[in-house]
């Protein structure tokens, strides 16, 4: 009985209000979705495949401008800047990854004891939220790389642990969101158990959220990374890494040597913008709100 | 609003207690040995055991943590704020000095990036959806995604390497004494990290800008105004810049924190005499002193612009001060509104 209800009325307001462009925006950012992904898991695997050409001395062709056999040009040391780039490129691909995933794992911890813990719970959190925002993300970074003496674990630790106040307040006004719904009102009515409302209301409620907060948290992560590097507290200079071009890049500039800055430095936007969109698209397809966009 | 106003400066002042709590707490975990920093290596070598005791002793490196972030504190307080190993005076001196060079690029920053970020984001949210519109998303959305240092070397690689318009770094002429530095000089090398900073400071402003008049545009009062007759341009001014200004300028005042960021790595790209090349070189030199200052002054900075921003706002606007006084009544305090509206321009 009720399910033909249901059935009718699907059908019935299926023709009623029968989308114009018959969901090809969800078609669009999913194509966008999946292409982005690959691209990214494309440049980590280059990257890899090439670190050892991308250290491979040859100073028959050092200081060559970008041609035929060198896309990206070659540095003092004859290396390939292409393959340097893409070595580096997936370096701060995996180490953003990895800091992002630490830390919006320590958002949802405390951004769900927020919101679930009680008022007191709820104003030490924020007040974390605030003193973390309170020092300049750059100086928390130089400092936290200070403390750990600097290289490889002090940059990926600064990264990790500084990333989860934004997705934080979300996770937190999510579930108090979630927590006014009527649905939950009605389950807890119901005598619906905590743990139940908890994985079948709440889980799949914020995940969404959790999911685009993660991915839209890796451009920040990579930025960062390569900010740091940049600034001489991050990756150590043997390894490949876009931070360490640059910064070494700057030393070649008054002579001209214009590919070894302007190369690197694009594909390391292009990178951050292919996160963008399979974050923005991958919301539009699961985010409730806009589903009807 | 005075209880408001007490509350604001208790609440900073708790938080700027916090900072140099961990601060202090980072400085000191680090594996740099103070001894060794503040006398050098090959004399640490050199000196017997006994020596380095005494010193160890007399710059307090073997007293509890505690007691040493107290006596740190208390001198700290006082204007005290240590030695810098890198530069050889006080830390205090030495800030004073950098502050000026990096309060002159972040104010010029500060305005300009404040300034065009309205007027583009009036722009495209009055055209929305049309070409205006779209170049000025691009253009936020690229710019988010570009690092500010990079940034930076490009802008010196094209005006100053090819086309020889701006010199090649630092605040003033090389070879030239500091006391005949003109004016113009300093304004000649402070244009380009200026324009570099304010270009990466515009995206967050414009984007909220952009969806301030869109929401404004959609309101039933425009609907009305437009119903009368009014022009786009009429209304933008009538109905659209009084509602824009107040969170813009909020907005402006907490994004402190993003412009310090960004004004560290414009120095170091543009070898800018300020605080946040003194950060990078105190760091990188294990000058624990000055790296504890500056952070501690940086934090300051942010925090006095949040305040500044939430005072602003309950000061200004009266549908604030109703909440304000709502806010209070229920005991939860009031939470940053500055942060708050700064969180929904990251997000939009």
């Amino acid at each position: 009985m009720l399910a033909s209800w249901q059935e009718g009325y699907a059908t019935q307001g299926a023709v009623l209000h029968l989308p114009r462009s018959s969901g090809s925006n969800r078609l669009v950012a999913l194509a966008a979705c999946i292409g982005a992904a690959l691209a990214l898991v494309a440049v980590v695997i280059a990257g890899i495949a090439l670190t050892p050409v991308a250290s491979a001395v040859d100073f028959e062709a050092k200081n060559l401008a970008p041609c035929l056999a060198h896309p990206f040009g070659t540095d003092w040391m004859g290396r390939d800047m292409l393959a340097r780039t893409l070595a580096g490129l997936s370096t701060s691909v995996l180490l953003g990854v990895a800091a992002a995933v630490v830390s919006s794992v320590i958002a949802v911890v405390l951004g769900a004891a927020a919101a679930l813990g009680g008022p007191k719970v709820d104003a030490v959190v924020n007040w974390m939220i605030d003193l973390m925002l309170g020092i300049p993300h750059i100086v928390l970074l130089v400092l936290i790389s200070y403390a750990l003496g600097k290289g490889f674990w002090g940059v990926a630790v600064g990264i990790a642990i500084t990333h989860w106040p934004s997705l934080a307040r979300v996770v937190r006004a999510e579930i108090l969101q979630c927590r006014q719904a009527p649905y939950i009102q009605a389950a807890r009515a119901l005598g619906k158990s905590r743990v139940s409302i908890a994985v079948r209301h709440m889980i799949p409620f914020v995940f969404p959220q959790y999911l685009v907060g993660l991915i839209l948290m890796f451009p920040h992560a990579i930025l960062h990374e390569a900010s740091i590097t940049f600034l001489g507290f991050g990756l150590p200079p043997e390894q490949p890494a876009i931070g360490v071009i640059l910064s070494e890049s700057m030393t070649y500039l008054s002579a001209g040597m214009w590919w070894l800055a302007v190369f690197p430095g694009l594909a390391l936007i292009a990178v951050v913008l292919v996160f963008d969109i399979a974050g923005s698209s991958l919301r539009a397809l699961i985010d409730p709100h806009r589903s009807q966009e | 609003m005075p209880k408001f106003v007490l509350r604001q400066i208790v609440r900073f002042v708790l938080l700027m207690l916090a900072v140099s709590l961990v601060v202090f707490a980072l400085v000191s975990a680090s594996p740099v040995d103070p001894v060794q920093a503040n006398v050098g290596q090959a004399a640490v070598i050199g000196m017997s055991d006994e020596k380095q005791a005494q010193l160890a002793a007399y710059w307090g490196a073997d007293a509890p943590f505690w007691e040493r972030y107290l006596n740190w504190l208390s001198a700290f307080v006082q204007g005290d704020m240590g030695e810098s190993l890198r530069f050889n005076a006080r830390v205090a001196d030495v800030i004073a000095t950098r502050a000026l060079n990096s309060l002159a690029l972040m104010a010029i920053a500060w305005v300009a990036s404040g300034v065009l970020g309205l007027a583009l984001g009036i722009v495209a949210g009055a055209f929305r959806g049309r070409w205006p519109d779209k170049l000025v998303k691009g253009y936020c959305y690229l710019l988010a995604s570009t690092p500010t240092f990079w940034l930076g070397l490009v802008a010196l690689m094209v005006f100053s390497v090819w086309l020889g318009w701006f010199p090649l770094g630092f605040s003033a002429p090389v070879g030239v004494a500091a006391s005949e530095v003109t004016l113009a000089d300093a304004a000649y090398h402070i244009v380009l990290p200026a324009l570099v900073l304010s270009l990466s400071g515009v995206a967050n402003i414009a984007l909220h800008t952009r969806e301030k008049l869109v929401d404004v545009l959609e309101s039933d009062y425009v609907r009305f105004a437009r119903a009368r007759g009014e022009k786009l341009g009429v209304i933008v001014r009538r109905h659209g810049l009084r509602n824009l200004l107040l969170p813009a300028i909020t907005l402006q005042f907490a994004s402190l924190s993003e412009i310090f960021g960004g004004s560290v790595l414009v120095e170091q790209v543009f070898s800018y005499p300020g605080l946040g090349q003194a950060a990078i070189t105190a760091g990188l030199g294990g000058d624990a002193a000055l790296l504890a200052g500056i952070a501690v002054v940086s934090a300051a900075l942010v925090f006095g612009g949040n305040l500044i921003a939430n005072l602003l706002y309950g000061a200004v606007d009266p549908r604030m001060r109703v909440a304000f006084r709502k806010d209070a009544s229920d005991g939860r305090g009031s939470h940053g509104n500055a942060s708050d509206a700064k969180e929904a321009a990251h997000v939009g």
